[in-house]
């Protein structure tokens, strides 16, 4: 939890100061005529986060020299295994739609989660698998008129497209 | 009674076939999300807003402002059946929800918290009639310092009410509006935090994604770590006979459903109480009026009501400050501000002259909602003890796919629904070290508007920054502000033991 605090508390620093360092390509003074210039309300409330940020870090920092807060580990290994599963899963999902489209991509996540992360039968693994594209073609592309990425599927919607369009 | 006259025509609007038919589903499908552990109305709105672009934009607002108030049915639902939380509003209702329910009285819980909902959400809908067209009048007499004023007023209430540690919610408010300013500078029209010319961020960010980002894929990242073990729904029959005793016990809760509806609305107008607080004030008054407090905690009917009147009060309480000043209640409204900001209908005391057709069309829609979300309520509550049965995963990975698919609808890019998967596991870590939440999507959605006043006000008054405190409202504001900034502060110092008188220092001056 400490180490947790500390790091999320230094990130942060580490952000504000990304921030200011972007905000001053544009003018953070006052603008003759123009009033503050453009760079002046990121950069001064980068500083203000800098500053409470660094005021989180210290207190956690004295906590931790003192031995004091708490001892609780920030997430059990268990629930971290699970997350962790969740987040790559997730992320794999979205990096597959620049590959092979958003039609590809969905069912393969819900086969992978509903399965083995969900430990769910194999006939409502399989419906969901199936339905959900299909109800978001629909709704989406149909009704909505949005097209969804598609990657290398694309040729093969064409004569779908032909056929509702 | 002008009054009157513009509800009508607004009923005239949202009894039209369309809205009257959003507005169905809306409150069915918010009862479901407030009734599923793990998904609240701002977690509903935040997932199903990009698919409102079906219909016309007073439709969607209408939609999406019924699936907040069927929300805040639906929690109950879960506190009872489950005793969790079907919604954090809903927590103080599991305290008598649930004893209820293992005594076999589910039925009558559940009557009780559909009624004191209906109540305390009809009460405020009345009051919010009543104080909504003179409050957006006295709002249109504001000028840039006047906002400015204002929306610093709005945060200084995190510090003051929101419970969170002070330097954590200062921090989050700062990078809610740092990240507000991301994209085109409004005056000057350049870029700037661009990160390196990426083009993605020459748009800003949307409070979209940061909302899909943190109340979508992060809650459910929460939920998957935090029922690791399935709870046991108890059994609800309703029949005839539960209907009769649920109503004669409704006597004995009167003075509840009051003080709730009262509390409920007045608590709901400020950005950072809200609901949750509502709903647990509520709960705490009801029980030191109540003739039998002993009874509180193993089932009582007052303590059902309290609460769940209180949490509906709060959700309409929370629409008028968005309506009438812009400056949103609660996390909720404050999606709903962003929603209709890109449908470009600019909330505010405008809106009203410009728009009333929209603005009493919503206002009517409410009292329909709440006549719907009881009956809806009530009709379909086998339903709903057959939906809590459905495995948590199928809901997580439904979910998880409609962040996806919906993060990338709005504007199309690959880039949003990127960052709503850094959001996520940002707002998850941040979530768990006790980081609030929501003032970080309440300054992105009135970051634009508190910077634009701030310059337009300086500019006005060639950089005098006496331009806040020379203007009544505006310095009435600030004093306010400074007021509640100051609030912490105190509170901490009269813990100092300098200011504490121990025993013996009292003796020996005595």
């Amino acid at each position: 939890m400490r180490v947790a605090e500390l790091t999320v508390a230094a990130l942060l620093m580490a952000l504000s100061g990304y921030f200011m360092f972007h905000a001053t390509v544009l003018p953070i003074g006052w603008q003759e005529g123009a009033g503050p210039g453009g760079g002046a309300f990121p950069f001064w409330l980068s500083l203000i986060m800098l500053l409470t940020a660094g005021g989180i870090f210290l207190r956690h920092f004295a906590e931790a020299l003192a031995d004091r807060g708490s001892r609780r580990p920030f997430i059990t290994r268990a629930a971290l295994r699970d997350v962790l599963i969740v987040v790559l899963s997730l992320l794999a999902a979205i990096a597959l739609i620049h590959v092979v489209g958003a039609y590809v991509a969905i069912p393969l996540f819900l086969l992978f989660y509903l399965r083995v992360m969900g430990n769910c039968g194999w006939r409502l693994t399989a419906t969901l698998t199936l339905v959900t594209p299909v109800v978001v073609f629909l709704f989406f592309e149909v009704a909505l008129k949005i097209l969804l990425p598609k990657g290398i599927t694309e040729p093969l919607f064409i004569p779908l497209y032909a056929l509702l369009f | 009674m002008e009054v009157l006259q513009h509800l009508a025509d607004g009923f005239a609007i949202s009894l039209l076939p369309l809205n009257l038919g959003v507005l169905i589903l809306g409150v069915t499908v918010g009862l479901f999300i407030g009734a599923m552990p793990g998904l609240g109305s701002v977690n509903g709105v935040a997932i199903l807003l990009p698919i409102t672009f079906l219909v016309p934009p007073a439709s969607a607002i209408i939609f999406l402002a019924a699936i907040y108030y069927g929300a805040m049915y639906g929690g109950a639902i879960s506190s009872i059946l489950l005793g969790i939380p079907g919604a954090s509003t809903a927590v103080a209702t599991t305290f008598d929800g649930r004893p209820l329910a293992q005594k076999g009285q589910a039925g009558l819980a559940l009557i009780a918290a559909a009624v004191g909902s209906f109540v305390g959400g009809t009460v405020s809908v009345l009051l919010f009639t009543l104080f909504a067209a003179p409050l957006a009048d006295v709002a249109l007499a504001f000028g840039p310092a006047e906002e400015f004023a204002l929306v610093l007023l709005a945060f200084t209430t995190f510090l003051a009410l929101g419970g969170d540690d002070v330097l954590k919610t200062v921090t989050m408010i700062v990078l809610g509006l740092v990240l507000s300013t991301v994209g085109l500078d409004l005056i000057s029209g350049q870029p700037r935090l661009i990160f390196g010319d990426l083009p993605g961020f020459y748009s800003g960010i949307s409070f979209l994604v940061l909302a899909i980002g943190l109340y979508g894929i992060g809650e459910i990242l929460w939920t998957i770590e935090q029922t690791r073990h399935k709870p046991q729904v108890m059994p609800a029959h309703i029949r005839f006979a539960d209907l009769v005793a649920g109503f004669r016990a409704l006597k004995a809760s009167l003075t509840a459903m009051a003080s709730g509806s009262l509390l409920g609305y007045f608590v709901g107008m400020l950005p950072a109480a809200g609901a949750t607080p509502a709903s647990l004030m509520a709960y705490g008054v009801a029980k030191s009026t109540s003739r039998k407090p002993e009874l509180f905690g193993k089932g009582a009917v007052e303590g059902v009501v309290a609460p769940e009147t209180a949490n509906n009060a709060a959700s309409t309480g929370s629409l008028l400050p968005m309506l009438t000043l812009g400056i949103p209640g609660s996390p909720t409204t404050a999606l709903l501000l962003g929603g209709m900001v890109m449908w470009g209908l600019m909330p505010g005391p405008m809106l009203f002259i410009e728009q009333p057709e929209f603005v009493w069309g919503l206002i009517s829609s409410l009292y329909t909602a709440n006549v719907f979300a009881v009956v809806i309520n009530l009709a379909l509550i086998p339903l709903f003890v057959w939906s809590l049965r459905m495995p948590l995963p199928v809901l997580c990975a439904l979910v998880l796919v409609l962040c996806i698919v919906g993060g990338y609808t709005p504007n199309q890019k690959m880039h949003d629904v990127w960052l709503i998967a850094a959001f996520g596991m940002a707002g998850y870590v941040l979530r768990k070290l006790d980081y609030p939440l929501a003032p970080l999507v309440l300054a992105l959605v009135l970051g634009p508007l508190m910077e634009k006043s701030l310059r337009q006000a300086l500019i006005a008054a060639q950089g005098d920054v006496t331009t806040f405190i020379e203007r009544p409202i505006s310095a009435t504001f600030v004093a306010i502000a400074l007021l509640l900034f100051l609030l912490p502060l105190i509170r901490k110092l009269r813990h100092l033991p300098l200011f504490k008188r121990s025993p013996t220092s009292s003796r020996s001056s005595a």
